[in-house]
Parts: C-alpha cells; sequence; structure tokens
C-alpha cells in the first residue's frame, strides 16, 4: 500500500454514504436532514469519480455533472418547501409536523 | 508513501471527521459549516484522482451555490432555539439505526474491495488523456457532443426547479401578507 489506488477512494465515499445516512435517520432537523441528503450525494459522487478513474474512462465525471445539477434542483425546492412549511408551522422539526394524524 | 497517498489520507479524514460533524452539532450553523469543510475537503479528493473539472465545479456549486443557499434559509427562518432532536430519538432507536446502516457499509465496502484489481473498461489511461488535452477538455468534448442531450435536459429540470421554488416561496408569503 504505497500508491494510491480508486479502491481506498472507494471505501471514504462508501463511509461519507453511510454516516449521511445515519444522519438523515436519527436527526429530526429538516434543514440537518437536507444537509444529509447532500453529504449522500457527495459520497456517490465520489464513487463515481473513482470509478472512472478505475475503469480509465471519462463516463463517470459526466454523470457527477449530472448528479450535481440534480443536487442543486433537489435542494433549492427542498429549502423552498421547508421556508413554506415554516410559514405555515413554524418549526422545522419533522415530528411536529403530523397534520395528517390529527 | 507518496504524496497523492498522503493528500488522500488527509483529506479523506478531514472529510469522514466533518461529516460526522455535520449530524452530531446541535445548531444547524454549525452542521452548515461543517458540512462547508466536508465540500472542500471533497475537491481535494477529487483532485487527487486528477478529476480537475469535477473539482472546480465542486468548489463553484456546492460550496459557493448550495451552502450559501443553506446558510441563507437558516438565517431567514431564525430559530429561537435549537431543536434538541438527538435527544428526542430513543438510544434504541439511535442503536438500531447505527448497526443497520454499518452493515450496509460493511457489505458495501466488501462488495467495493472486490473491485480491486478489475481490468479496466476503457482505454484513456493518464498519458493518453494528457496527451488529448487533459481532463477538462476530454470531458467538455464528451459532454458537448455525446451527452448533449442530456445536458440540455438538466436545463429544463433547473429551469423546472426556479419556477417550483418561486411557485412554492411566493404563495406562502401571499397567505402572510392576506392575513396580516
Amino acid at each position: 500500500m504505497n500508491a494510491f489506488e480508486p479502491w481506498m477512494m472507494l471505501v471514504v465515499s462508501l463511509l461519507i454514504f453511510g454516516i449521511g445516512l445515519f444522519g438523515l435517520i436519527v436527526r429530526k432537523n429538516l434543514l440537518v436532514m437536507l444537509m444529509c441528503v447532500e453529504l449522500m450525494l457527495n459520497g456517490v459522487n465520489l464513487s463515481f469519480v473513482a470509478f472512472s478513474k478505475m475503469h480509465q474512462s471519462i463516463e463517470g465525471h459526466l454523470a457527477v455533472l449530472f448528479v450535481m445539477t440534480v443536487a442543486a434542483a433537489e435542494s433549492a425546492v427542498g429549502l423552498g418547501l421547508v421556508i413554506a412549511l415554516f410559514r405555515t408551522l413554524r418549526t422545522v422539526d419533522s415530528d411536529q409536523i403530523q397534520m395528517l394524524r390529527d | 508513501m507518496d504524496a497523492r497517498l498522503l493528500a488522500f489520507f488527509i483529506f479523506s479524514t478531514i472529510a469522514v471527521f466533518g461529516s460526522l460533524m455535520v449530524i452530531f452539532k446541535k445548531n444547524p450553523v454549525a452542521s452548515a459549516f461543517a458540512l462547508v469543510v466536508v465540500f472542500f475537503s471533497f475537491a481535494g479528493l477529487y483532485a487527487v484522482m486528477a478529476a480537475h473539472l469535477v473539482a472546480a465545479l465542486q468548489i463553484l456549486v456546492y460550496t459557493g451555490a448550495i451552502m450559501v443557499l443553506f446558510v441563507f434559509v437558516i438565517m431567514l427562518l431564525n430559530q429561537d432555539s435549537p431543536i434538541e432532536d438527538l435527544k428526542a430519538s430513543s438510544g434504541a432507536f439511535k442503536g438500531i439505526a447505527a448497526i443497520a446502516v454499518s452493515g450496509l457499509v460493511y457489505l458495501l465496502i466488501r462488495a467495493a474491495l472486490l473491485a480491486r484489481g478489475v481490468r479496466p473498461a476503457g482505454d484513456l489511461t493518464d498519458e493518453k488523456l494528457a496527451n488529448a488535452g487533459g481532463n477538462v477538455r476530454a470531458v467538455s468534448e464528451s459532454l458537448f457532443s455525446d451527452h448533449l442531450f442530456h445536458f440540455e435536459l438538466t436545463s429544463f429540470l433547473l429551469l423546472g426547479a426556479i419556477v417550483g421554488t418561486i411557485a412554492l416561496a411566493k404563495r406562502g408569503a401571499g397567505k402572510e401578507g392576506a392575513a396580516t
């Protein structure tokens, strides 16, 4: 293990993905949950680039560009939804959003 | 240990600890700034893999645009007290979640380790890439020739996101304005 190899990057990307998934499950603050989604998307991006390096191809970089576009659109719409929710319910706690239950 | 491996270890350590800080900080602002650190270290990791265009776009799009959006929304919401959400969920729930996620990650890492020493599917070696004008040129040429249709589709996606966000934000504002 004297030189950098792409599988090491895969391990890091999976760790980041797992941390993001765990945060998405345990946190209740909608803003932090959105941040965890960003973490998961970033982990997947890293694995795309690592596979691209591993297979000596350029396609993974293109996938990363498209994922970045989707992530930007997702966070814009998601934060718009959070603002709309906060206006009506005065909270960003996902446990407090239970109007269908009442 | 060469410089590339050293850079990989430094950036990946920062990324893992930063993302742990993202999920364990109580204040959303602290989480947001930890996320900025994570994004910068990811740009470093892309640079380690000689993905220069992706590294530049990571800083421009994520730290430049998305994180500004996050911090702006946190400021706009102006919560009086941070939610004690980590304490709110029970310990058993967190334990089950941790076991399930770590099991999943363990299996995925085992699968990823199978990819060691795989025969490359492409033939774009580093020397060929350098002769073709570098990473940025290769990605751009592929993006604007083979993947032009997908590139145009993303512009529709962004247009839809813009219209949707404005519709969401405007609707709430109109209601509030009518109520007061």
